[in-house]
């Protein structure tokens, strides 16, 4: 009887009591703790590794030396993983020739500590800094030339990408940015080869950067570019709207005669 | 005085005070009144040919434009123009010059927009005109002789094509004529010989730009142009072909005069030619050289395409297994010999030769001024299908790397995927066009001895529904009648009457066959009998449609 005097909906408003309190607090404990972006190395490195345990380990393995599912991770320093992870690439959406681009998964602390972490357990090129992604003095001919000695044989010429063999591809570069650049040429994510700073230094790098984010800028001084993707598609517009108009006048033409 | 007098009398007033001048003096007066009396027939794929001829003119005018800047030579310069990007780089004058077009001189890139874009309209005109013919068999006697000059105009038209794409020495540029170098070097024994001579030593020399201007400029256009004159000279001869209809014969033409009706139609299709050529030139960019930046044999794109018309070739060696033989301590590359020179050099001659090949099998020898309609000729007709279908899936493979990143699909399997459909496809495609072809006749028989059906459903008194069926109207009836029915060769047995073997019995029966085939299941126009029972009947039919009211 002493269950009967007790409203129906009442377990439901404690329910939603005890959830929206815990919520809160949850919420205010977690917002005074993001504030402190700069932990210390050692914590990062920690919290690195338990994301990296947890979302990471399966394919590359406990303590990143790769499994048969996925390659090691011992030197392949933080900028790859930032390329990596940052660009929604890993986690994997599922096994295929090549992963996609993707929203990230983690947020930008958490890649942090993922990218410390594998720092950690092995020497590799590092996350580029603010400095060396500064290109306003970096030169443009010498990226262009270089961007068509090294890269536009996959990307072409006007770095909308390619295909290459068994279903990969070479991905467009006008919706990349600086950072995703730098590090995709010091790493060489998927089927790109590495770009060291032997091979290609930062001032190189920072001039094939520029020419890049240049071409992204650039309106077509011609009119519709047609995806600057060359002939073909400038054959095709010929043959649907160039002949086809052509055609269709002929035609009112010739019905106009009866 | 009196001759005073005279002049003010001449009909016409000052033009024609000028023409009786003129005629005075050259006599021209009768043939130029004959030539614009000429009738010309109308239909609009008549104006295909058309297209070719404006474009042509186009490309003259503005490729006159872009000699007054354009500097063919390979010595290298420092870029200084307004292109940012690439300032201060080492490249040709060609291409230094062809920058200056594009960003420095006054209506420049519109002109070489225009100059491009006509180039890609003529040569599509002259392959869509070039079907129009195939396909309505006007190539036949007496036209044999324009056909082949149209052949060898669209050979040209391609030629002069690539020539042009080569000149900027932009990268892409380069890269086609690092595999034209290719392909001259896979002629065997000669090639590396002929290559070394077109280039003047190794590739790509300093002299290439230079010579390839005065062939494209001067030696492919002259040449161009005589023969385009030379087409048209003879089809002002010939007289024009016509579709069949009610009142056109073999002996006549039926149509507008050229002056004043058909001149001023061609005139106006001329400017609406050039207006959207310009128009497009205006709007959508083409071949924006200054992506690709200057040709270094050491550099390359992807997505390298050449226009549309060498799409197909490039198709071809795309999907060419890299097969190649050494022979005596010389390499046969059949990977560029088969795609680049066998495939093409067959496919033009037999487009050269098709109009004597028909003739020989069917045995034709009259003269033709009437048109086939395509479904009246269902082999032809086949065999110009199966042939586009064949150069549609090169095509196709020209441009498989774009295919598999625009489709996510894999290029290895787009390329076996059309190296069987280009042996899949176009035998299909011959048989479904030839038995379309026939169906098409035999609904054309059906619509003469029964009728067209009108829609109207009726119900007769004891229950039964009919759909009223109406005699075509005389025009139509007249396209269908103009069918040209031709029974297959009869050309004897191997043996005589006597058992005596027939000298030319064997290869009598062989095109007989082939005869037979090219016309054996030909749907029969049908005889005036019954064609007068059919009307009878039609008449008929309409009476108790009557009387069951």
């Amino acid at each position: 009887m002493a269950l009967s005097r007790r409203h129906p909906a009442a377990v439901f408003a404690v329910l939603a009591i005890a959830l929206g309190t815990t919520g809160a607090a949850y919420a205010a404990v977690s917002a005074s703790t993001a504030p402190k972006q700069v932990v210390k190395s050692a914590t990062q490195v920690e919290q690195g590794k338990s994301l990296f345990l947890e979302g990471c380990s399966s394919c590359h393995g406990l303590a990143a030396q790769g499994s048969s599912d996925g390659p090691s991770l011992i030197g392949v320093g933080s900028a790859a993983v930032d390329f990596q992870v940052g660009s929604g690439r890993m986690p994997l959406a599922g096994p295929a020739v090549q992963a996609v681009s993707k929203p990230s998964q983690y947020s930008e602390s958490e890649i942090a500590a993922l990218a410390a972490y594998v720092a950690s357990v092995g020497p590799g090129p590092a996350i580029p800094t603010q400095d060396m992604l500064k290109t306003d003095g970096a030169d443009l001919a010498l990226g262009g030339e270089l961007f068509r000695t090294n890269c536009s044989q996959c990307h072409s010429v006007s770095g909308k990408g390619g295909a290459l063999s068994e279903g990969r591809w070479a991905p467009n570069l006008m919706g990349a940015d600086g950072k995703e650049m730098y590090e995709a040429m010091v790493t060489g994510p998927q089927n790109m080869p590495i770009f060291s700073d032997k091979t290609i230094t930062v001032e190189e790098k920072q001039a094939i950067i520029r020419y890049l984010q240049e071409l992204q800028k650039q309106e077509s001084p011609g009119g519709a570019a047609l995806g600057r993707l060359g002939p073909v598609t400038e054959g095709l517009f010929l043959f649907i709207v160039g002949l086809g108009a052509l055609i269709v006048v002929a035609v009112w033409i010739g019905a106009k005669a009866k | 005085m009196s001759t005073n007098k005279a002049i003010d009398t001449v009909a016409g007033g000052k033009a024609g005070v000028v023409g009786n001048y003129l005629d005075d003096r050259l006599h021209g007066a009768s043939g130029v009144k004959k030539l614009l009396n000429k009738v010309f027939p109308d239909h609009w794929s008549f104006m295909l040919g058309e297209i070719a001829l404006y474009s042509f003119i186009i490309l003259l005018l503005s490729g006159t434009y872009l000699t007054l800047w354009f500097k063919p030579s390979m010595t290298e310069v420092v870029y200084n123009g307004s292109y940012m990007p690439l300032k201060g780089v080492k490249m040709s004058e060609a291409y230094a010059s062809t920058l200056d077009i594009s960003f420095d001189v006054r209506a420049g890139l519109l002109m070489r927009q225009i100059h491009h874009w006509a180039a890609l309209f003529f040569v599509a005109a002259v392959s869509v005109h070039l079907l129009r013919v195939f396909f309505t068999g006007a190539f036949r006697k007496p036209r044999e002789i324009n056909w082949v000059i149209g052949t060898l105009l669209l050979v040209l038209a391609i030629l002069e094509g690539f020539a042009g794409y080569s000149l900027p020495d932009d990268l892409l540029s380069g890269t086609g004529l690092r595999i034209a170098e290719g392909i001259v070097q896979a002629i065997p024994l000669l090639g590396t010989y002929v290559a070394m001579f077109l280039f003047g030593g190794e590739f790509p020399g300093n002299d290439f730009i230079s010579r390839l201007y005065s062939i494209h400029i001067l030696l492919v256009p002259g040449i161009l142009l005589a023969l385009v004159s030379a087409h048209l000279i003879i089809v002002f001869y010939q007289k024009h072909t016509q579709f069949p209809g009610a009142g056109r014969t073999e002996s006549n033409v039926v149509g507008y005069r050229l002056y004043p009706i058909y001149m001023a139609k061609a005139g106006g299709f001329f400017f609406i030619v050039f207006g959207v050529t310009t128009l497009i030139a205006a709007l959508v960019t083409i071949n924006p050289i200054w992506l690709y930046g200057p040709y270094t044999p050491s550099q390359v794109t992807a997505g390298s395409q050449p226009d549309w018309y060498i799409g197909w070739l490039d198709g071809a060696v795309r999907l060419t297994p890299n097969w190649e033989t050494n022979l005596l301590g010389h390499t046969i590359s059949w990977n560029l010999l088969i795609p680049a020179l066998i495939i093409p050099g067959i496919m033009f001659t037999a487009l050269g030769v098709y109009p004597w090949i028909e003739a020989w099998v069917t045995g034709d020898k009259r003269e033709h001024h009437l048109l086939d309609r395509p479904r009246n000729a269902p082999t032809r007709t086949g065999l110009g299908v199966m042939a586009i279908s064949f150069y549609l899936m090169l095509w196709i493979s020209g441009g498989n790397d774009i295919i598999a990143t625009a489709f996510s699909l894999s290029i290895n399997e787009i390329t076996w995927s059309l190296r069987v459909l280009l042996f899949v496809v176009p035998p299909l495609s011959f048989v479904i066009t030839k038995r379309a072809c026939l169906g098409l006749q035999r609904r054309d028989r059906d619509k003469l001895l029964h009728g067209y059906e009108t829609g109207r459903v009726l119900r007769l008194p004891h229950g039964e529904y009919i759909e009223v069926h109406a005699p075509v109207s005389d025009e139509e009836r007249a396209v269908l009648l103009g069918k040209n029915d031709v029974a297959p060769l009869q050309l004897g047995s191997a043996t005589d009457a006597n058992g005596v073997a027939n000298p030319k019995g064997k290869s009598g029966a062989r095109r007989a066959k082939l005869s037979e085939w090219f016309y054996g299941d030909n749907v029969p126009v049908p005889s005036a009998a019954e064609l007068e029972e059919a009307a009878h009947h039609l008449a008929h039919a309409s009476h108790s449609e009557i009387t069951s009211h």
